[in-house]
């Protein structure tokens, strides 16, 4: 009955009362109900907010980034916007790629909420190149682009069966092994870096062997290397098939070399050679700090991780030794989808951020090591040392590696596999479970994963 | 006709159109305009009302109903992330083999036991909790506030606190075990003190705001109940056994049935509390829960049709629950 009273006293206050209130009414309906449609609405026509002219004729390029990829840092935006002063550059950085890459694939599945430019971690690129191709402007066409000024396997990742190159390669993560040159003078070990690398030179069984040595003469006190993980990402590395053969098929479970690099892990765990972490993770962060473990495979840009992880007395105990066979570990991609608003001016910015030249100054700023070889010698490159590593002459060591990197077969499911045998494998080995038993949970959990 | 409440609300004369002398021009055509004002104000009287509630169910049906039903239809298609509308027919395929699904399994069992290990010492210490607020005490309200602060933690904050606490090489909790000569657990290695550590964060979060839902039940119980109680000799606890807790169970069924719904959803915890294995739940799946294990083919596997099934599945799973609470609460209310 309550709800009788109110349209009687609604009524009293006035005659024209009720049309107003309902006009009101009306209108709060209609309103909510366009600013919902107005969101899923294609805003293509409109050119003002954020589009292809602001009010001073300046042309903005949007970039969709992830995590520190340095550009703006290393000052290369300033750069060419004072080259073409039409220009504006504005970048959006998500921080982990886990977060960045389904927004990504997402946005291209449905083909709006893309930047002019978007970023793609090469963990992603083939699963990109094979599914979303069509969604990208063909990069090989673009004015001053050539195939040769890259390295070709990292040409040949973001590149089509039928030739087209979705995106253009900004880094590549050339691998040396990383260690403590006071911890191994304790152990008895060789500390001098050429000497280092003849320890395991060619085969990491060697690797392992040292690891033996140095786990006899240190103890409990020190583990040789920092994880499992990072074990086997490092010789999975080196190899040329690992989860996916030349044809596309999935072999991981099959292919002799995944299963050796998987025994050789389990059985560095097994020995208590490497300390039971897994990388990037709060108690690995500590464990640095507190040097307790003697070798970490890395790339370049693990040499800025660890410094920004070490306690500052660390700096100059570190060096760098080849790696037993040359790897890479990580590079990203810039490509160009064709939804964009500044199709043609994203190409011009991406083809120049990707030139040697930029690459050499985001090296010198960033530790993103080039993957345009014309870079390898120049001085940024050649001349780069390491306050870390004792002023080692970086550049040179991994220009090095950089070369012997085989041209890897890589799978669109690459992160899931890998994944699984290390978080889902070799981790439970340092916890005590055979090796059998960890590869029968690694390819359940796996197989699982990749069944659609 | 009850429902048509609008006609016996039509206009008083002299009320909706005051000012008009009676048998002014024609009676007639005033008739008319009236006739029509009140037809306008029954139409309004009776679809404004659906205007005003309207907002909610069409943002229901956009964002609630429509993600369940095209949910549903994916469920019955080998759907992919990274192709969304090239759907493959499979009709029951992908609920057939959730039989089979031995992660699925596991994720539900540790929904369960997580689930178990959360609510029920949550509940207890909430109760207690609640019990000692409601005694007289010095500054009670900054109390009552201080219990619902975790609450307002959000949940990615507090687990990665509870993260480094729970850490094993370099953890506070596997120091302080340490020091009273406790070998040190691997709290994100282990099943049970995988999902013990979980719970603890479960618990943490959710004690104060039950604590504070009973307060307010224990402070509408009439006084004089605990005063005969008292005059019949019954001691603190005898009084908080006979009193306090029957005149409490309507309070305590709701919180039991909350927190159920609650404790089927568990995610973030879980997700955060293992951070690089994310979805995994850890090495051996020991904490996967079924919210989990649902995101992981969703979005890190990119199987969304899979993920669908899964979704159904959870909710069929949880209108059976909800059916047995029903159930018990129905049987409760009987015996009281």
């Amino acid at each position: 009955m309550r709800a009788r009273t109110l349209p009687l006293t609604r009524q009293r206050s006035g005659g024209g009362q009720p049309f107003a209130r309902k006009a009101l009414a009306v209108a709060a309906v209609v309103s909510l109900g366009t600013g919902l449609l107005a969101g899923c609405a294609d805003d293509g026509g409109d050119d003002s907010s954020g589009g292809s002219s602001s009010g001073e004729g300046k042309t903005t390029i949007t970039l969709g980034l992830f995590g520190t990829m340095g550009f703006k840092e290393a000052g290369l935006y300033a750069e060419y916007e004072k080259l073409n002063p039409d220009i504006k550059i504005q970048e959006n950085v998500v921080e982990r790629n886990e977060n960045y890459y389904p927004a990504l694939v997402n946005h291209l599945t449905t083909n709006s909420g893309l930047m002019d430019v978007q970023a793609i971690e090469v963990a992603n690129i083939a699963e990109v190149v094979n599914t979303q191709a069509d969604k990208f402007t063909d990069m090989s066409k673009v004015e001053g682009v050539k195939k040769d000024g890259w390295l070709p396997w990292k040409w040949e990742q973001a590149t089509t069966k039928d030739g087209q190159t979705i995106g253009l390669g900004t880094d590549v993560g050339p691998m040396a092994i990383c260690y403590r040159k006071d911890l191994f003078e304790k152990a008895g070990l060789p500390s001098e870096r050429e000497e280092v690398g003849k320890l395991w030179a060619g085969d990491w069984n060697k690797f392992i062997a040292t690891g033996e040595k140095y786990k006899e003469a240190a103890g409990k006190d020190s583990f040789f290397m920092d994880s499992p993980g990072g074990l086997l990402n490092a010789v999975l590395s080196s190899e040329k098939e690992k989860f996916y053969d030349a044809s596309g098929e999935v072999v991981y479970k099959t292919n002799p070399a995944v299963r050796a690099a998987f025994d050789l892990t389990a059985e560095a765990a097994e020995k208590g050679l490497v300390q039971s972490q897994t990388q990037f993770q709060p108690a690995w962060d500590t464990t640095i700090a507190n040097s307790k473990f003697a070798t970490v495979a890395c790339p370049p840009w693990m040499l800025g991780y660890i410094k920004g992880k070490s306690k500052p007395e660390a700096a100059g105990k570190w060096d760098v030794a080849v790696a037993p066979k040359s790897g890479n570990w990580g590079g990203s991609f810039l490509g160009v989808p064709k939804s964009g608003k500044n199709v043609e001016e994203a190409q011009k910015l991406v083809a120049w951020l990707t030139a040697p030249e930029q690459q050499a100054k985001l090296f010198k700023v960033q530790g993103s090591f080039p993957s345009a070889p014309a870079a390898y010698t120049s001085p940024e490159v050649t001349g780069a040392t390491n306050e870390m590593t004792g002023d080692a002459p970086i550049g040179q060591i991994f220009s090095e590696a950089a070369k012997q990197i085989p041209v890897q077969v890589i799978g669109p499911k690459d992160q899931i596999i890998q994944q699984g045998l290390t978080d889902n494998g070799v981790i439970l080995v340092t916890k005590g479970k055979s090796a059998e038993e960890a590869w029968e949970t690694a390819t359940k959990t796996i197989d699982n994963n990749l069944d659609k | 006709m009850a429902t048509r409440s609008d006609i016996a609300a039509s206009p008083v004369k002299g009320g909706a159109a005051p000012g008009r002398a009676p048998g002014s021009r024609s009676a007639d055509k005033d008739d008319k305009r009236r006739a029509k004002l009140s037809r306008r104000w029954q139409r309004d009287a009776r679809w404004s009302p659906y205007a005003f509630v309207s907002p909610f169910f069409l943002l229901f049906a956009a964002f609630g109903l429509f993600p369940l039903i095209y949910t549903g239809w994916a469920s019955l298609h080998q759907v992919e992330l990274t192709a969304p509308t090239d759907m493959n027919w499979v009709g029951l395929k992908n609920y057939t083999r959730i039989f089979d699904d031995d992660f699925f399994w596991n994720a539900a069992q540790n929904t369960l036991t997580i689930g178990i290990i959360s609510t029920v010492p949550q509940l207890m210490i909430a109760m207690g909790i609640a019990h000692i607020l409601n005694y007289k005490l010095r500054a009670s309200t900054f109390w009552r506030v201080a219990m619902l602060a975790p609450y307002a933690t959000s949940i990615a904050a507090a687990t990665l606190v509870f993260v480094l606490l729970f850490g094993r090489d370099y953890g506070m909790i596997n120091w302080a075990l340490g020091a009273v000569g406790i070998d040190p657990i691997g709290w994100q290695d282990d099943k049970w003190p995988g999902q013990i550590a979980v719970s603890t964060i479960i618990i943490w979060r959710w004690t104060g705001y039950n604590a504070l839902i009973y307060l307010a039940a224990m402070q509408a119980i009439p006084q004089d109940l605990y005063e005969s109680a008292a005059l019949d000799g019954a001691s603190r606890w005898r009084q908080f056994l006979h009193v306090t807790l029957p005149s409490l169970r309507p309070t305590i069924l709701f919180t039991v049935v909350v927190s159920t719904i609650g404790a089927s959803q568990v995610f973030g915890e879980p997700l955060l509390f293992d951070p690089n294995k994310g979805a995994s739940g850890g090495a051996e799946h020991q904490f996967q829960t079924l919210g989990l294990y649902l995101y992981e083919q969703g979005w890190v596997n990119q199987h969304l049709g899979r993920a669908s099934a899964i979704a159904w599945t959870m909710f069929a799973i949880l209108i059976v629950i909800g059916l047995i609470n029903q159930l018990i609460s129905r049987r409760l209310r009987a015996s009281s």
